[in-house]
């Protein structure tokens, strides 16, 4: 009974959380509400046994919607309501409902169709852990390894985009470095 | 799922939200008077004897205080930023086993509310939630200064959560667990057993990153001293500036159990000596975070993402791959 409860409870949250996200024009309810609707959802991994899923949801998602606050931050004014331009209303509503029927489908046809079996079934007396560890080392390997690669490539590429000048500090130059640093600067654009 | 389990519990949880509360309030005392007697005062002497009525005193002028919110403020985050501070902190003591099992009138008593299998991810996870507490207290605050100290808190958080869990990977995998039990269970063969002498490296590292997972001094860097104001706290008053203190203090205690229970030992085989040692420890730690306050300027922010990502990320990632070539040989 707890567990309806509880799921029940979460359910209710995660769905309201969400509906802010999408409805509200401020950015830092949208961005609130999206960090506590994450971190709501790791509720239903910890209420279905998987521990491990639940703690990785909330140290993923409070560190990914963190780094969305720091744009939010940089591109509005946060604390002001923001003017949307709705082209048209129907198209908006239109796709949206579409999306979000074909998600249920995709996910409610194996269900209806009985024919759902675990390919791995959990082990008794092995921890969540051990399990995921033992599937992502073995089945799915390549994919994890090639995942791993592109995080790299991705941090490369943001390293060399953003790197340049980084072997400088402006808080450790005296003025005239500043200075001569700029000038060369011009120079270089003329 | 029976009721007994769940009245427990409910109890559990109450205990140490009111122990934790009350420690948090003489946690400002203590921390007054170590201060004080560093820097040769007396610190707080008025309110009862040696000062110690301060506390109730400071309770009061808290609870009783106006309760402003300023104009132009975004009235309902404003409000939930300190909540979010304090619940969190002590959420995250959730799966921390405060002292060993003992009996109580012929029932056995686990004082850990749930020891889930994954509790250090969880702790980690949980605490890091709390520095959503400034970040949006800053943000909607409306003043130029607290969206600078949020700004700020979000670079700190960013630097510093890579090394906090890069350092306690490889005492994981020594252990084989995340559970804080098993971590004390593996080393309760005394003194010589203790993670610290095996993983010396990843310790330090860890006590330094859990001075900017508390923001307390050599990286309290989301309150700004040379900004005079009190960086995200600067539009709050009353109880609500007084829920971001409870929630600092509950997680200084709280790092300070992590940190003796992973590496020095926690409370060994389980005897009231473990647990009067294991209290010991946390003091010394606790007492050591007022000890860096008195003793050491703050950081720069550009310096600490500096100390971060070039220094202790590198090291933590090589104190992995060592342990794990000296695991498998």
């Amino acid at each position: 009974m707890f567990e309806a409860i509880a799921f029940y409870l979460f359910a209710f949250l995660t769905v309201a959380m969400f509906s802010i996200t999408v409805l509200t024009s401020q950015a830092l309810y949208a961005l609130t509400s999206l960090a506590a609707g994450m971190i709501f959802i790791s509720a239903f991994f910890f209420l279905l046994g998987a521990d491990f899923l639940g703690a990785v949801q909330i140290i993923v998602y409070t560190g990914a919607v963190m780094a969305l606050y720091a744009f939010g931050m940089m591109f509005f004014d946060t604390t002001r309501e923001l003017k949307e331009k709705n082209s048209s209303s129907m198209i908006v509503f239109g796709l949206s409902g579409l999306a979000a029927l074909m998600v249920v489908v995709i996910f409610v046809t194996p269900i209806a169709s009985e024919h759902i079996s675990a390919i791995y079934p959990m082990h008794e007396n092995v921890g969540n852990t051990q399990e995921v560890g033992m599937i992502l080392f073995t089945k799915y390997l390549v994919p994890f390894e090639v995942a791993a690669v592109m995080l790299l490539v991705a941090m490369i590429s943001g390293i060399v985009l953003a790197g340049k000048k980084m072997d400088r500090s402006l808080t450790q130059m005296s003025e005239e470095e500043i200075q001569s640093m700029q000038e060369s600067d011009k120079k270089a654009v003329l | 799922m029976d009721t007994a389990f769940i009245i427990e519990t409910i109890i559990k949880i109450v205990v140490i939200l009111l122990v934790f509360s009350a420690l948090a309030g003489f946690g400002t005392y203590f921390e007054r008077k170590v201060l004080a007697f560093m820097q040769r005062r007396l610190g707080p002497m008025h309110v009862g004897p040696y000062g110690l009525l301060q506390i109730a005193a400071d309770g009061v002028k808290l609870f009783t205080k106006e309760d402003i919110v300023p104009a132009g403020v975004v009235g309902p985050i404003f409000k939930i930023a300190p909540v979010i501070t304090a619940a969190t902190a002590f959420m995250a003591a959730a799966a921390i086993p405060f002292l060993p099992e003992f009996t109580l009138f012929g029932y056995t008593v686990h004082p850990i509310v749930a020891d889930i299998n994954v509790g250090i991810l969880y702790i980690l996870g949980v605490m890091a939630i709390g520095l959503y507490g400034p970040l949006l207290g800053g943000m909607a605050s409306n003043n130029k200064y607290s969206l600078i100290s949020a700004a700020r808190g979000a670079a700190v958080f960013i630097s510093y959560e890579v090394v906090t869990g890069l350092s306690l990977l490889a005492p994981m995998m020594m252990v084989g667990s995340l559970s804080l039990i098993d971590f004390n269970n593996y080393q309760a063969g005394g003194i010589g057993e203790w993670i610290i002498w095996s993983q010396p490296v990843a310790f330090i590292l860890f006590w330094i990153a859990a001075f900017a997972e508390t923001g307390r001094t050599p990286f309290h860097l989301i309150a700004n001293d040379h900004e005079i104001i009190d960086g995200f706290g600067t539009e709050y008053s009353g109880m609500r500036w007084g829920l971001f203190f409870i929630g600092e203090y509950a997680n200084m205690f709280f790092i300070s159990f992590v940190m003796a229970i992973i590496f020095l030992g926690g409370f060994g085989d389980g005897t009231v000596l473990g647990a009067f040692a294991l209290l010991g420890k946390v003091a010394f730690f606790f007492f050591f975070f007022l000890w860096t306050r008195a003793a050491w300027p703050d950081v720069r922010p550009d310096q600490l993402m500096w100390l971060c990502w070039k220094v202790l990320m590198p090291i933590a990632v090589l104190n992995i791959v060592i342990t794990g070539i000296v695991m498998m040989f």
